[in-house]
């Protein structure tokens, strides 16, 4: 074959051609236009009819938002604004947003009390520094974020000071009585021991305690009742607060569902499974009429620790599943590895399968969070007054009655921000955290 | 001589229970069931009590009382004469009706944003892209309300319609009216119906059946199942020569044709909508806030879905793709036989909670006064009678139920199309 092949070629050539430049069709943007906009006709025609839409939508939307309606001070002296801009009706009314943000930010709380909700909030972004940017932030900030928590509602609802540290107390007693009696007995009688002196301190002593204290150094803040929360104060402090306090409680309970213990499994499983299958209104409505009903006669909770509860426990069930969706992807090779080294159980989760687990689990524990923080706006229907409730409470207003997109648009603007910048910071996590050398 | 001895016998000290691996558990669990019930027990006294001191004991009768209260968009008869319990069973329908239709326009529209997301037409690709984020990162209620809300301020009042030079007219050759006050579309209508069944009589769960439908619905099954036995045997000659027997027209004609016939013999025809005094009468009315609930649910939920897709056509390595080219297959057919096939495995868990999240997010529906299950039982039944307790558990229960059916249906689907492990 190989040698008939070779007595048929005529003729070798023995130079090169010169290299000539690619066709201007494939170069430069004309070829990137080419290739990505134009590559076959379905596409242009595709390319042409979304530049038209969306030039229309734009066109639309930035006549709309560009009007010189600032200063506004009610919808009839917009509308003049406009009429005498040569514009008639057409254009948003940003007076509204002039006069109302400091509102839609803080709600009905003292004006001359916005420092404290400011610097909790803050305080709260150096309280996370540490744990969102483990690497250029100092550990030693830890030891403030674990105070943080009392800090926090101390500032926005003000009160005596003994209230906060009687209940961060608790915890250390807790934590004093688990290293005493894990020292002396066993692990399983020191966190019941922890438990429990926790639970004495703050069910029996703490009330005595900080009631007697408070009475003989009278130290704290002005308190601000909670109904004179709102806007995205509130929003956000529903949101950071359960984010918080949903991680742990979902920890235990994904821990918990895949035990080997079959009956704390089934109470998991059970848990997760109802929280699950409702909708969060009806929490809601059970935050906002039935919860005083479970509770010992008396008791008057107040509806925004109420709403937290309701929310916390509703967040906590969706962490757990993802959480579980995290552990189930590990290698059990891991599991048996944290065995032939002999650590215990606690141990082998808190050393190793935990990091990974919610390394693996981190997208979806952020967009549990992105969810979270967007269902805070359901607050609004059982009559709390968040952004979207305090919008109803603006077009009240004789001023601003028919006010519709502007402060829909405002409230959407700022929960994009807010919810865009986590899945963002979400997808930087993800890189730094990738050990995988692809 | 060795004497066999009995290796030592363990007594068993209380201790083990605390130190003995065999134990602990045991132990743990225990301990675990008790402070379970000692919770339970705890919140069911403190419930008793405190219904005791309001003087309200538990009680379901409620529901057989009259609502006195009118629920405007319903899918069954109902007065306001009727009880409790029928308002519910009408909210409920009215939850399914919008999960439903919101499932399926979610599907749609996620499914094709998902696949165009991975467009080569850069533009097409960054369009959708802010689709899904805009609606991803702005709460679902804020877009229900906001659709709303452009329905009432930029549709025309139906008094636009009067008139002989109307500022604005009917759509579609005069069968769609869009108004403020909800659309209207043409309904079907039968001349010479057969009538309804009445099922459970006067009962509040009563419903009817229309013939009409079921004598359809009979057909259009009948009408199915010839054209796949017409779809068989052309497999077999196809099996049998190699040539494969047009077939298209007979399998389209026993679909449509008996069908016809029988919609000819009913007498069907559509009701148009008409402007009758301040109002159009006749034909089918959408309530604007069925329709912001519809819109709002499945944009929203649809973007999630494409992710969802879009997750799941990138997980399927790009040497399928090759392999199948390699084959001679054609883009439609590698995207039908080799891409989806296993997409699907990869897309159908997570779409199964975007069901369930589009369920209960219908729950919102009491933001635009939408009479679903939230509406009635939760809202007005709820707030007439002051039985919150009552109210709340059905209305958990109502949902749970949904739920589970939901993720059944869809884990047996999703059973069917997991990869088959021989």
């Amino acid at each position: 074959m190989s040698d008939v092949h070779a007595h048929t070629v005529a003729f070798v050539r023995d130079t090169m051609l010169e290299q000539k430049t690619p066709p201007l069709s494939s170069v430069g943007p004309l070829g990137w236009a080419r290739a990505n906009l134009f590559s076959t006709w379905l596409n242009a025609a595709l390319t042409i009819v979304s530049a038209l839409f969306m030039l229309y939508v734009l066109a639309g939307i930035l006549g709309w938002v560009i009007s010189p309606t600032w200063f506004g001070t009610s919808l009839g002296d917009c509308r003049e604004i406009l009429a005498a801009a040569g514009r008639d009706g057409h254009g948003a009314c940003w007076g509204v947003i002039r006069e109302r943000w400091i509102q839609l930010l803080f709600g009905f709380y003292p004006s001359e009390l916005y420092w404290r909700p400011i610097l909790a909030f803050i305080l709260l972004g150096v309280a996370i520094a540490p744990v969102l940017f483990s690497d250029k932030v100092s550990p030693k900030l830890m030891w403030f974020t674990a105070a943080y928590p009392f800090i926090f509602p101390w500032l926005l609802w003000g009160g005596t000071v003994w209230m906060p540290l009687g209940a961060a107390a608790g915890f250390v007693i807790g934590f004093f009585a688990y290293r005493f009696v894990s020292e002396k007995q066993s692990d399983l009688l020191g966190i019941i021991a922890g438990v429990v002196a926790a639970l004495i301190w703050w069910l029996v002593l703490n009330g005595l305690v900080t009631g007697a204290l408070s009475s003989i150094l009278p130290i704290g803040f002005e308190p601000v009742e909670s109904r004179r929360f709102g806007g995205f104060m509130l929003s956000i402090t529903i949101g950071v607060v359960a984010i918080v306090c949903s991680l742990p409680l979902g920890i235990v309970l994904a821990l918990g569902r895949q035990s080997d213990l079959l009956i704390v499994k089934y109470i998991c499983v059970g848990f997760i499974e109802f929280i699950r299958g409702v909708p969060l209104i009806t929490l809601l409505f059970v935050a906002s009429t039935l919860l005083n009903i479970f509770l010992p006669p008396g008791t008057d909770f107040d509806i925004i620790l109420r709403v937290l509860i309701m929310v916390t426990l509703f967040a906590s069930a969706y962490m757990a599943e993802v959480i579980r969706g995290g552990l189930a992807a590990l290698p059990k090779g891991q599991y048996e590895g944290a065995d032939s080294l002999g650590l215990n159980y606690w141990q082998a989760q808190r050393l190793i399968i935990m990091p990974q687990a919610l390394k693996i689990s981190i997208p979806g524990i952020v967009s549990t969070f992105i969810g979270v923080f967007k269902d805070t706006t359901l607050v609004s229907i059982i009559g709390l007054l968040d952004p979207l409730g305090l919008s109803n409470a603006i077009r009240a207003d004789s001023n601003w009655n028919g006010i519709v997109w502007e402060l829909y648009g405002f409230i959407a603007l700022m929960f994009f921000v807010f919810c865009f910048s986590m899945s963002r910071y979400s997808m930087y996590l993800e890189r730094k955290l990738k050990t995988d050398h692809r | 001589m060795t004497t066999l001895t009995d290796p030592p016998k363990d007594q068993f000290r209380l201790s083990m229970l605390i130190y003995d691996t065999r134990y602990r558990s045991a132990t743990i669990q225990v301990i675990a069931t008790m402070a379970f019930m000692l919770l339970v027990a705890w919140i069911i006294s403190n419930t008793a009590q405190n219904l005791a001191a309001l003087g309200k004991p538990i009680d379901f009768g409620f529901l057989r009382e009259p609502a006195s209260y009118d629920i405007n968009q319903r899918l069954l008869d109902y007065s306001s004469r009727d009880t409790h319990l029928r308002a519910a069973f009408i909210g409920l329908l009215n939850t399914l009706l919008v999960a439903l239709l919101g499932c399926i326009t979610a599907t749609i529209i996620g499914v094709v944003v998902g696949v165009l997301r991975l467009s080569n037409n850069w533009l097409i690709a960054r369009l959708m892209t802010i689709y899904v984020e805009m609606f991803r990162n702005v709460p679902v209620l804020l877009w229900i309300v906001f659709i709303m809300a452009i329905l009432i301020e930029t549709l025309p009042p139906p008094s636009a319609f009067r008139g002989d030079d109307p500022a604005s007219s009917m759509i579609l050759g005069h069968t769609v009216a869009l108004t403020n006050r909800g659309i209207y579309i043409p309904e079907p209508l039968f001349s010479r119906s057969l009538g309804d069944i009445h099922l459970l009589g006067t009962f509040p769960l009563r419903f009817d059946v229309s013939l009409d439908l079921i004598v359809l619905l009979v057909v259009l099954a009948g009408g199915l199942f010839a054209s796949a036995h017409i779809k068989r045997r052309a497999d077999v000659v196809q099996e049998a020569t190699g040539d494969r027997p047009v077939t298209w027209y007979y399998r389209l004609g026993v679909v449509v044709v008996p069908i016809l016939l029988v919609l000819i013999v009913l007498g069907f025809h559509l009701g148009m909508p008409a402007l009758q005094g301040f109002n159009f009468q006749g034909g089918t009315h959408l309530r604007n806030s069925l329709i912001a609930l519809w819109l709002a649910l499945s944009l929203y939920t649809a973007a999630f879905i494409a992710e969802n897709v879009r997750a799941g056509i990138m997980a399927i390595s790009k040497g399928q793709t090759e392999a199948a080219a390699a084959l001679g297959l054609r883009s439609g057919r590698i995207m039908s036989l080799v891409i989806l096939p296993q997409a699907l495995r990869v897309i159908i868990p997570p779409l199964i909670s975007q069901y369930l999240n589009l369920t209960k997010n219908s729950s919102l529906a009491i933001a635009v006064g939408y009479m679903d299950i939230t509406g009635t039982l939760g809202g007005i039944t709820m707030n007439q009678t002051g039985r919150e307790l009552e109210c709340i558990l059905l209305l958990m229960l109502c949902y749970l139920t949904i739920s589970l059916v939901i993720s059944a249906v869809m884990n047996w689907y999703n059973e069917s199309v997991k990869l088959k492990e021989r």
